[in-house]
């Protein structure tokens, strides 16, 4: 009795249960080695999965075994030139591998790391987990695009269900056209000229009508050749794939970086970005990111600098805002785009300074972008540049801000973002 | 030759692809030649699985169920990792030892694959299973699916009831000393789930009952004069079993904690005959598939393109390479039992007068009843030293290197020529000998009347020492043992060479 079953349809992914465990086990070091990731990835690269490596000490799991020493009498194949009695050097590693039997499993590979991929949802939600987002707000950001497939033209390519025969029959027409031009002129010729000659009663057996039936005759034969239908005449119906979301969307990081910002908050500060981009990637099919960062003088930079160049100095936010508004107005137009701007400072400002800004943001600025976040990270009392930016919340819905000290105060800036998303 | 052969109307098609009905065919056709040879089975059940499948059945030891644990995870993640980035193939094949047999056949196979494993898996490793000593004592087919069905929800409830990691601490210890969760030369009893699951309450009352006997710290007034007597020895004799001990005595485990010792040892014990027939179990299956195949391509069944493949891919299973070729890992399985399994057909079937000399009792006998009784009733090291002719030793060039540490220079000890056939044999033997390849360690003795502490010995073979993972595995022993832990090294003569000692600061429960 033999029963042959078909198991694949059923109960993959039976090891996820254990895979989970062990990232269970070994939740410490992932954290760091993600942790590790964010600070070394660019904001926008930040949703792929990482190599994660573990000291494989750490993953052991031991047992007891011999290690070398004592008396080992080993049986190996192959030997070519030894004879009874032969000694020789003991090999310096298992590199000859004759004499060292099976003594070498114990301590030798424990130098390697063991090292595994994290997946794309496993890194995001490592990445989250400190900055303690609803879990509605998880799902939302570790989703996948949704792709609508539409219609683009015909392609030469394809797969035979895709087929379209009209298009392909009218090319075979017109190819049949193009390349049985000259040889049916040629026939019409020579059947005029046959004609002719037979309007003249020149007999069937002269030269020329022998010729010129001979002629006839080709041409005929050439146009019969050519194929009616051709694998070059074949059109497939082409489908794209097209993300559904189609607008696009610009992001400001704006950053203090005067003397007081030290790593720490940069890092923060760096999360806060990253969400904001990972919120808009969602949202918008295209997102242009502009770095800029100031202390008494702002300046538009790249990601490199923006994160990792310091300088000292005081702190005029004006500066940033008004370089904002430039850019918005030379190179983003509302038409056009959707402007965010994430803001991190850690709240000193020139005291007249802040007067000016709450002026530049809500006459200037706020009617212009879709949001704006601002996180102070700092855990000391609040300054001027805080009392007027609360005034400009109480104006402005869209206008959102937060005292920040850990990463998981983060979050609450974009509550009201991610309320608003209609799905 | 294969032009002039009249072709078989059941013959296979010469196509790569299989199918369901393929399958069948084939399987029904090797079927009828393995039972021409007389191999007796259990029933077979294949199953066609994906390749993450395959590698799932890798992760649990080739369970079809398993229970939860971060080892296998870690087990999976190696296995994907190096098959994803093409650094191994998987198996072709894996085969559970119960009843019905389940084998598993990969999709991406070809049908001379699958045929390949029908006969190496089905009726190679199965006739196996069901005829070999070994097997027919310390395992029970029947049961094993159930029992780990059985071990999967008991683990899981206990899970729920204690919390994951208060059982994965417990399983990480319990797998620590899994290979000393054996008795070696005890016949077991053995498994049987309707048993199991009504007798557990039962047992679970009855061992703490047991333990708390022995533990009691309060003694009856009549024994207060014995006091000053020394204790009594405990345990009698020493206990090879390690988690049979702790699973008996382990003062302060719960119960639900010593059903865990339990299941840890029984799948050890499940496994111990893999772990003793290696060479002789993929020599018999591979020597089968060989055989088997060759009699359908004489019958005209398969074609010269099946057996091409065929060919490639069995040739590549019982290559051995040479101990100086970069490539050499110790000696293959396949390789060595292939070549003894067809070495005693030939013994039989055509004996030169050297075999004649070496083995007068099976030499021009019948072959078939000579292999099935070497299959029955030996394993690997018995089998070696039973069986390896001298010509094998030739053929495989064997030599035997000495490595004594109180010498700086390594000796060799016998090569393959007249003088040195039976000294190699008897090496190779004691190479397959599982008492010398792990350390000799069993309970020594338990100080009932002080700080209970537990006395492990490892009594040394060859001078062999520990290696470094010893103290590391002596914390998950005090962990079970619940208080201090020392490990003696004695030499043959019976003293204490050195200790290990694992020291339990405070009872962390």
């Amino acid at each position: 009795m033999t029963y042959l079953i078909d198991r694949r349809l059923q109960s993959k992914n039976k090891s996820a249960v254990n895979r989970e465990r062990f990232l269970r086990r070994y939740k410490a070091q992932i954290k760091d080695a993600v942790g590790r990731a964010i600070k070394g990835r660019s904001i926008t690269d930040v949703e792929n999965g990482e190599k994660v490596s573990i000291p494989v000490k750490d993953v052991n799991e031991p047992h007891f075994g011999h290690a070398h020493g004592g008396v080992w009498e080993t049986i190996n194949p192959g030997n070519t030139e030894y004879q009874k009695g032969d000694q020789f050097n003991r090999p310096r590693s298992g590199g000859g591998g004759s004499g060292r039997g099976r003594a070498g499993n114990s301590e030798q590979t424990v130098e390697d790391d063991f090292i595994f991929e994290l997946s794309r949802e496993e890194f995001m939600n490592y990445f989250f987990e400190d900055l303690e987002l609803p879990n509605m707000v998880k799902t939302q950001l570790t989703q996948t695009i949704d792709f609508k497939t539409q219609r683009a033209g015909y392609n030469v390519s394809g797969t035979p269900s895709n087929i379209h025969v009209l298009r392909s029959l009218r090319g075979a027409l017109g190819r049949r056209i193009a390349v049985g031009g000259p040889s049916r002129r040629e026939l019409a010729r020579a059947q005029d000229e046959l004609n002719e000659l037979h309007q003249q009663e020149v007999p069937e057996d002269d030269p020329r009508v022998i010729e010129l039936r001979r002629q006839i005759h080709h041409y005929h034969t050439r146009i019969n050749a050519i194929p009616f239908i051709d694998p070059f005449d074949l059109r497939y119906s082409n489908r794209i794939k097209v993300p559904k979301p189609s607008t696009q969307a610009v992001m400001f990081c704006i950053m203090d970086v005067s003397g007081s910002m030290d790593e720490t908050r940069k890092d923060t500060a760096k999360r806060f970005f990253i969400l904001l981009y990972l919120f808009l990637k969602r949202v918008y099919e295209h997102i242009d990111v502009v770095f800029i960062r100031h202390h008494t003088a702002a300046a538009e930079v790249d990601e490199d600098e923006f994160f990792h160049s310091r300088e000292s100095g005081g702190t005029v936010v004006s500066s940033a805002l008004h370089l904002l508004q430039k850019v918005i107005g030379e190179r983003y137009s509302t038409s056009d785009w959707n402007a965010y701007v994430a803001q991190a400072s850690d709240g000193d400002n020139w005291d007249n300074d802040s007067v000016l800004c709450k002026q530049l943001l809500s006459n200037g600025i706020m009617p212009k972008v879709q949001y704006y976040t601002y996180v102070e990270i700092t855990d000391g009392p609040p300054q001027n540049l805080w009392e007027q930016y609360t005034e400009v919340a109480a104006h402005h819905a869209n206008f959102a801000m937060q005292k920040i000290v850990t990463p998981a105060d983060i979050y609450p800036v974009f509550r009201e973002l991610f309320k608003k998303q209609p799905k | 030759m294969p032009d002039d052969r009249t072709p078989n109307p059941r013959a296979l098609p010469e196509q790569s692809e299989w199918t369901f009905d393929l399958i069948e065919q084939a399987h029904e056709e090797i079927r009828r030649v393995a039972r021409q040879f007389g191999l007796d089975t259990y029933p077979n059940q294949l199953e066609i699985i994906t390749a993450e499948q395959m590698m799932d059945a890798y992760t649990s030891v080739g369970m079809p169920v398993s229970y939860n644990h971060w080892s296998f995870g870690k087990h999976f993640l190696t296995t994907e990792k190096s098959y994803k980035r093409g650094q191994m193939g998987l198996a072709y094949e894996i085969v559970i030892n119960s009843n019905p047999c389940i084998a598993y056949l990969m999709e991406e196979n070809s049908l001379t694959m699958q045929a390949l494993v029908i006969a190496h898996a089905a009726y190679g490793h199965n006739s196996f299973f069901k005829g070999n000593y070994l097997f027919r004592t310390w395992t029970d087919a029947e049961a094993i699916v159930d029992y780990m069905v059985f071990a999967k929800n008991y683990i899981a409830e206990c899970e729920q009831r204690y919390g994951i990691d208060a059982v994965e601490d417990l399983l990480d210890s319990c797998h620590a000393i899994q290979n000393y969760g054996v008795d070696r030369y005890k016949r077991p009893a053995k498994l049987s789930v309707a048993q199991e699951a009504a007798r557990q309450k039962e047992r679970e009352e009855y061992a703490q009952s047991q333990v708390n006997a022995l533990w009691r710290t309060l003694p009856r007034r009549e024994e207060e004069e014995e006091r000053n007597a020394p204790p009594p020895r405990f345990p009698l004799e020493p206990e090879e079993n390690l988690l049979y001990f702790i699973e008996k005595y382990a003062p302060l485990l719960e119960p639900w904690q010593r059903e865990l010792v339990r299941i840890t040892r029984k799948i050890s014990q499940y496994f111990y005959p893999q772990r003793q027939t290696q060479v002789m179990n993929e020599g018999w299956a591979t020597f089968w598939h060989y055989t088997i195949l060759q009699e359908l391509y004489k019958e005209g069944i398969v074609g010269d393109g099946f057996m091409l493949e065929f060919l490639q891919s069995h040739t590549n299973v019982v290559y051995q390479p040479a101990a100086t070729s970069p490539y050499y890992s110790g000696i293959n399985p396949y390789a060595l039992g292939f070549a003894m399994m067809s070495d005693i057909r030939r013994i039989c079937e055509s004996p030169t007068d050297e075999d004649r000399a070496w083995f007068p009792d099976i030499a021009g006998s019948d072959w078939r009843k000579t292999l099935d009784f070497a299959m029955r009733n030996f394993k690997d090291e018995s089998f070696i030293a039973q069986y390896l002719s001298p010509k094998l030793i030739r053929d495989f060039h064997f030599f035997a290197v000495l490595d004594d540490d109180r010498s700086d220079k390594l000796t060799i000890s016998a090569i393959h020529d007249e003088a040195g056939y039976r000294y190699v044999r008897q090496q190779l033997a004691e190479q397959y000998n599982i008492g010398n390849r792990e350390p000799n360690i069993q309970v020594w003795q338990v100080n009932t009347r002080d700080d209970r502490a537990l006395t492990l010995r490892h009594t040394q073979f060859q001078r062999r020492p520990l290696n470094g993972q010893a103290q590391e595995v002596l914390k998950h022993v005090a962990r079970l043992w619940g208080f201090d832990v020392r490990l003696e090294t004695v030499d043959t003569g019976g003293h204490v060479v050195s200790f290990l000692d694992c020291r339990r600061e405070k009872r962390n429960r």
